[in-house]
């Protein structure tokens, strides 16, 4: 599908992975303002868990509300549909991101709209709406601050939660002043005023507010919507037409499966007990009230997301809540920023969902650049084994598994190559046999002197190895005892 | 998500995995694994077929070939002993990943059996063998580094510290951001160079500031990271393998 495509975005340009990732890595501002945030928003995550045996069971609780609601998940969305049509919300559903634009594009022409308002919405961001939208004359404008300076700046959100993360105060100061007139200053507050005072008068002028969901509650027709700044309120209540747009797999049973997932959510990501605003939408404006939008749409978008259900495995990637703790801990992420993966998620998500979402052929380093350190997993709340789908990633992508020659991963084996496959050939052949192995390594040592000591990549920045002058097992079988024997 | 392990009491013998890394970069550190084991009075086997245990292959994707070369390590354990190795990845990945591997496999209930009796060194000689350690060296200022596959796969991240704990004259100071990787990951290192690098580099920089003149780690790949760093940085620091330290702390010294 071609609106993921990496190199329509902003920052990407027509480069690949690894350029982007040197023009990330050596730029000073993006190192120093990345780690500072991260920094940040680690200690505030540790802060807002005092209790390790709570958060442990909330974890495993959230998991387990996940993965009952993907369990029943056709169930769910029929029963979400219905909910929602019978509260007066007209539900539509869309194969990709393509469609739902269309959708979106549809209600707004019949409308006669001119203008949208947005709340953050990262699946609008992966489907690239407000181009669409522009290019059908329609203007949408971003009313979540972050997205709003990166709307200023003509990029993408480098992280989902705070998609301006990448700027320091300094930066959008400067972006303000160049592109609003506001005076040059530091201070936050006065910043946040400006931009607040721009955006209100553009709310009132609103034909449609588009908006995300981060939990659709199938069992009372109910769009739950986190935020901190009154903007997704004002968003899904002022202008006329609300329309929400949301992945299938956002889809929970009951409200009580809400509480804990909610809790999970902020602390997660921001470190706060709860958010500014929590909105619970479950219809248009009915008769006698004041406010509220006079139409209420859900667009629910598939985009690939229905072909990872199918493998029981990789179905876990669908827990996900978007609280991006998994970014926030990541040392890959922290050094290379958001903009460096080319895609609509960065981070440890991104690399495990992306490659379903523009196919493992488009999306081909994502997998491997990991350490595999794990820290994404540790703190994941709905308890997401990232690691371990990043491997079976990795196999899917030089498909180097037979038990899984008949997985429906878009671009399996993309990555497979004939010399590749050799050298991994030739080492499990080496390795499987004792006295082969022995023989190499006994040899190896022998033959140290011939060692480069500049080996590839790796000595750039290190000393080479150094072989040892004899094997620990020559060593334990000199020793005579236990060691000789098998 | 490791579960919570309970340990054995301590047994007669134990089979040794010294790993690849070991085997051809550091067989010091694994003679003096043996070597502390047998001060517990543990008979050690060191099955001479060992090889790898699969891990290169396994996280580059090539999992046939991982299956492989794993099966052929199942079957160097035929009593029922513990296996202890000395390294946290390699530990993790025979204790975690194998069961993974050979699910649905004919070799599936052996490889659940050996990845049942996997333990790392300094979890072994901590929780089974109850070490009791004497520091016989000078003061020393040590830092130190836990692989992260110890730390997350194999719940060893407070193991190598209380260890060093033991030992009179040696004072562990802890550098900035402790539990962030070093940047290793195997393949990773090669695959995504400048990645790696920005990692290596701020790791040897924290480690370097707590003044330490040696760092420790329980992991080779580790530590051929972070020390092939350090030296073409020029910095003073040296590495070295947990089992070296504490064999040449109490016995050596």
């Amino acid at each position: 599908m071609s609106h993921n495509q990496p190199e329509k975005t902003a920052q990407s340009g027509v480069k690949e992975f690894h350029p982007r990732v040197h023009d990330a890595i050596t730029n000073p501002q993006i190192r120093a303002n990345f780690r500072k945030a991260m920094d940040g928003l680690m200690d505030k995550r540790l802060a807002a868990f005092p209790s390790d045996d709570e958060l442990q069971g909330l974890r495993d609780l959230a998991a387990a509300i996940r993965l009952r609601a993907l369990s029943k998940l056709p169930e769910l969305l029929e029963k979400l549909e219905e909910n929602l049509t019978a509260n007066g919300v007209k539900v539509h559903w869309a194969e990709n991101g393509d469609q739902a634009c269309q959708i979106i594009l549809d209600i707004c022409q019949q409308k006669n709209a001119k203008s949208v308002i947005k709340g953050k919405s990262m699946v609008s961001e992966e489907m690239e709406l407000n181009h669409y939208l522009e290019q059908h004359n329609i203007e949408a404008l971003e009313s979540d601050l972050g997205e709003y300076i990166v709307q200023l700046a003509e990029e993408t959100p480098s992280h989902i939660i705070m998609p301006a993360i990448h700027k320091n105060t300094d930066e959008i100061s400067d972006l303000m002043h160049d592109k609003t007139g506001t005076k040059k200053s530091r201070d936050v507050e006065y910043l946040t005023a400006e931009a607040r005072q721009q955006l209100r008068e553009r709310f009132e002028k609103a034909d449609v507010g588009v908006s995300g969901v981060n939990f659709a509650v199938a069992e009372t027709g109910t769009l739950c919507l986190v935020e901190n700044e009154g903007n997704g309120r004002l968003t899904t209540t002022v202008p006329p037409v609300h329309i929400a747009v949301t992945g299938i797999e956002k889809v929970v049973e009951n409200l009580e499966d809400v509480a804990p997932l909610l809790s999970l959510l902020t602390r997660s990501a921001t470190g706060q007990h709860i958010t500014t605003y929590f909105n619970m939408i479950s219809s248009p404006r009915k008769e006698g009230e004041l406010d509220g939008p006079e139409e209420v749409h859900l667009v629910l978008v598939d985009s690939g997301r229905s072909n990872i259900y199918q493998d029981d495995e990789l179905l876990d990637t669908l827990r996900c809540i978007r609280c991006g703790a998994c970014m926030n801990h990541c040392p890959v992420y922290t050094r290379i920023g958001g903009h460096a993966y080319g895609y609509t998620y960065p981070g440890p998500i991104g690399k495990i969902l992306m490659p379903h979402l523009a196919g493992l052929d488009d999306a081909k380093d994502l997998p491997s650049a990991s350490s595999l350190c794990g820290a994404c997993g540790e703190v994941c709340p709905v308890r997401i084994p990232i690691p371990k789908l990043l491997v079976r990633l990795r196999e899917e992508s030089v498909a180097g598994d037979s038990d899984h020659n008949n997985s429906s991963v878009k671009g399996r084996g993309s990555k497979r190559s004939t010399s590749e496959s050799l050298i991994w050939k030739g080492w499990a052949k080496m390795h499987k046999s004792g006295g082969l192995y022995r023989t190499g390594t006994g040899a190896a040592t022998v033959f140290r002197f011939l060692m480069p000591n500049k080996v590839g990549a790796w000595t750039k920045c290190r000393t080479a190895p150094k072989l040892a002058a004899s094997t620990l097992h020559q060593q334990v079988k000199a020793r005579g005892k236990n060691g000789g024997e098998k | 998500m490791s579960s919570i392990k309970l340990y054995p009491p301590k047994p007669e013998k134990v089979y040794f995995y010294g790993t690849c890394l070991v085997d051809m970069f550091y067989p010091d550190a694994g003679m003096a694994g043996i070597q502390l084991l047998e001060k517990q009075g543990i008979e050690v086997i060191f099955p001479q077929d060992q090889t790898c245990c699969g891990q290169p292959a396994y996280t580059s994707g090539y999992h046939d070939q991982a299956r492989e070369v794993a099966a052929a390590q199942l079957g160097l354990f035929p009593g029922d002993y513990p296996i202890v190795l000395p390294s946290g990845s390699c530990a993790g990945m025979m204790r975690e990943h194998y069961p993974e591997l050979f699910a649905g496999h004919p070799e599936e209930a052996k490889a659940k059996d050996v990845a049942g009796r996997i333990y790392e060194l300094t979890e072994f000689l901590m929780h089974v063998c109850h070490i009791k350690l004497e520091d016989k060296g000078e003061p020393i200022k040590v830092a130190m580094h836990t692989s992260c596959s110890g730390r997350r796969e194999m719940g060893l991240g407070e193991v190598g510290p209380a260890l060093l704990g033991q030992l009179d004259n040696v004072e562990l100071v802890e550098q900035a951001r402790v539990k962030e990787c070093c940047g290793f990951g195997g393949a990773f290192s090669v695959r995504h160079p400048e990645i790696s690098e920005a990692m290596v580099t701020d790791k040897v920089e924290a480690i370097d500031a707590t003044g330490a003149n040696t760092m420790i780690s329980s992991d080779c790949g580790c530590m051929m990271n972070i020390t092939g760093a350090a030296e073409h940085m020029k910095k003073e620091f040296k590495g070295e393998h947990i089992a070296s330290f504490l064999w040449r702390r109490c016995h050596e010294s």
